[in-house]
């Protein structure tokens, strides 16, 4: 394949190898969802035999002991966010994000559709600690529906009624209230917080909004217990996480890593080109790092922190030779500008002053145009419902700050060929 | 005594910019016209204007409560946050 991948022609479909130790995705490797049998057989018992005579108190008290935290992006403790729920008492709503709306991730989908076991697992897991009496799971592929689907059909100790919905197509419909909204029929548009999802969300009911790729480290917590979980990644960050890597390597995919595994390492596993010109670390709403600094950092919270960078939701995309990581931003912020659901007046008007800002300064280095970005993300940040701005803000202060040499160039108007682009932009769906 | 912080729900906010005049201490306006709102609780002498503009504003967006909004905690994770 190209260096140059699109969306179509990312080979998402096989969970890669690494010299890693496989939680998420240790079994077959064979094609398809894993059956019931052998997750049983692999792992062990139903849920009476792993949460043992556990009443939900033990079981959320594992899960703290685990410092299991969110795969979503935002990386929030998911004990806290179940107690948050709790708090309220019994009669909660679960709903099971896998609409991952980042056009260059494929981690949820994945798992939903080789191991929809340990997602389904974590939701049992959550919705015995809450006492729900519905839930949701949220997926967007056909083949991922199709395996979720046939995989609730194989098992009979989810006794809540759980709804298995098509996702969303916009980028923002994944937020949490906007999905919320969307399960409600409404349109997947975020709403303004306070009153929070965990206190009001589906029909004003206390709601937990859990990652797919949480959900399945949960139900393995619960299974194997907190030490198990412990026993990889760091001691503040612990477990792995999924890893879904695009741009300049032979081998795109998805990897799980131990959380702080060095980026070198990732990068050679996966056959990066060490000429590459940078490394976009969290997506879209994600920052830039260039060959040196790579070869310091790690993925993990504790690492990227002092680099203005997370691991968000484990989406890398390694920029190929022959792009400009300024226009390259410059496209992917006037695409986020785009998305957002022009209901906040700072997100409708800010970020496409900001995308023009931007691909300003790609033109020709614009000194004013970098103040104005500056200027703007400032006002910003923070003042949309929902952290769409904060996001493509993230994207442009890092943009600005990681291409100086490129800067330069442009200044003096020098840098003509770079035309060709790497990160892909799907048409801009309706919320509908 | 409690601390009070005002906020602006920008969903409903159209940009009139009624409170930037009635609060010039606690409001100005971005580049585009839209309130920013101090991030600091709230002066107590000025009580009563902001309970006034509070009702004023013709959107109703503007509200009162005793949590800080998400400009005054930048370095805090939340349950919406994206990637950081
Ligand atoms: C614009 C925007 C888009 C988002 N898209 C997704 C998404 O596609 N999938 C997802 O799991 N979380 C997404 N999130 C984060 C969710 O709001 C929520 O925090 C997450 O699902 C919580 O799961 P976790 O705590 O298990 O990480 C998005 C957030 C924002 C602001
Ligand atoms: S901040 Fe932007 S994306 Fe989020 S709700 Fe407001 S307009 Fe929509
Ligand atoms: S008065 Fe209300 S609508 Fe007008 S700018 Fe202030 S908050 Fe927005």
């Amino acid at each position: 394949m190209s260096l140059l991948a699109t969306a179509a022609e990312l080979d998402l479909d096989l969970p890669r190898s690494g010299p890693w130790t496989k939680r998420l995705l240790a079994g077959s490797r064979l094609g398809g969802a894993e059956p019931l049998v052998h997750h049983v057989s692999r792992l062990g018992g139903d849920i009476t035999d792993w949460t043992g005579r556990a009443g939900p108190d033990q079981l959320l008290d594992r899960l703290r002991r685990s410092g299991l935290r969110g795969r979503g992006g935002g990386g929030y403790p998911t004990s806290d966010k179940l107690a948050a729920v709790r708090r309220h008492g019994p009669g909660s709503v679960v709903v099971v994000n896998g609409s991952e709306t980042e056009p260059v991730a494929g981690k949820d989908d994945l798992l939903l559709r080789l191991r929809p076991h340990l997602v389904l697992d974590g939701l049992l897991a959550v919705t015995r600690i809450l006492g729900a009496r519905q839930a949701f799971l949220v997926a967007h592929s056909a083949p991922a529906l199709a395996a979720v689907r046939t995989a609730m059909r194989e098992r009979q100790d989810l006794t809540l009624p759980v709804d298995v919905v098509r996702g969303p197509a916009n980028f923002v419909g994944g937020e949490e209230s906007a999905l919320i909204r969307w399960l409600e029929g409404g349109p997947a548009l975020p709403r303004y917080q306070p009153p929070r999802v965990v206190d009001r969300g589906w029909r004003g009911q206390p709601t937990l909004v859990q990652n797919v790729e949480t959900l399945a480290h949960l139900g393995l917590v619960l299974r194997l217990g907190p030490d198990w979980f412990r026993g990889l990644g760091l001691a503040d960050e612990p477990g792995t996480m999924l890893v879904t890597l695009s741009g300049a390597v032979e081998g795109p995919g998805v990897y799980e890593v131990p959380i702080g595994t060095p980026l070198p390492q990732i990068l050679q596993v996966a056959g990066a080109d060490p000429e590459a010109v940078a490394l976009l670390v969290g997506g879209y709403f994600g920052s830039w790092l260039r060959a040196p600094e790579v070869q310091g950092l790690a993925l993990s919270r504790a690492s990227l922190r002092p680099a203005g960078a997370t691991p968000g939701a484990g989406v890398l995309h390694l920029l190929p030779r022959g792009t400009c990581g300024l226009r390259e931003s410059g496209r992917v912020l006037a695409w986020l500008a785009a998305q957002g659901a022009r209901q906040c007046g700072p997100c409708a008007f800010g970020l496409p002053a900001m995308a023009s800002a931007l691909n300003e300064v790609a033109d020709n280095g614009s000194v004013e145009a970098l103040a104005q970005l500056q200027r703007w993300g400032d006002q910003i940040e923070g003042r949309g419902a929902c952290r769409h701005p904060d996001g493509a803000v993230n994207l442009a202060r890092s943009a600005a700050v990681a291409f100086p040499e490129e800067l330069q160039r442009h200044r003096k108007g020098a840098c003509g060929g770079h035309r060709q682009s790497s990160l892909p932009l799907p048409p801009v769906a309706h919320p509908r | 005594m409690s601390r009070h912080y005002l906020h602006v729900d920008p969903t409903l906010c159209v940009g009139h910019r009624l409170c930037a005049e009635m609060l010039p201490e606690l409001v100005t306006l971005d580049d585009f016209g839209y309130p920013i709102i101090s991030p600091d609780p709230l002066p107590h002498d000025l009580g009563r204007r902001v309970r006034r503009s509070v009702g004023a504003c013709p959107a109703l967006a503007l509200t009162l409560d005793g949590t800080p909004g998400r400009r005054a905690r930048r370095d805090e994770q939340g349950p919406g946050t994206p990637s950081g």
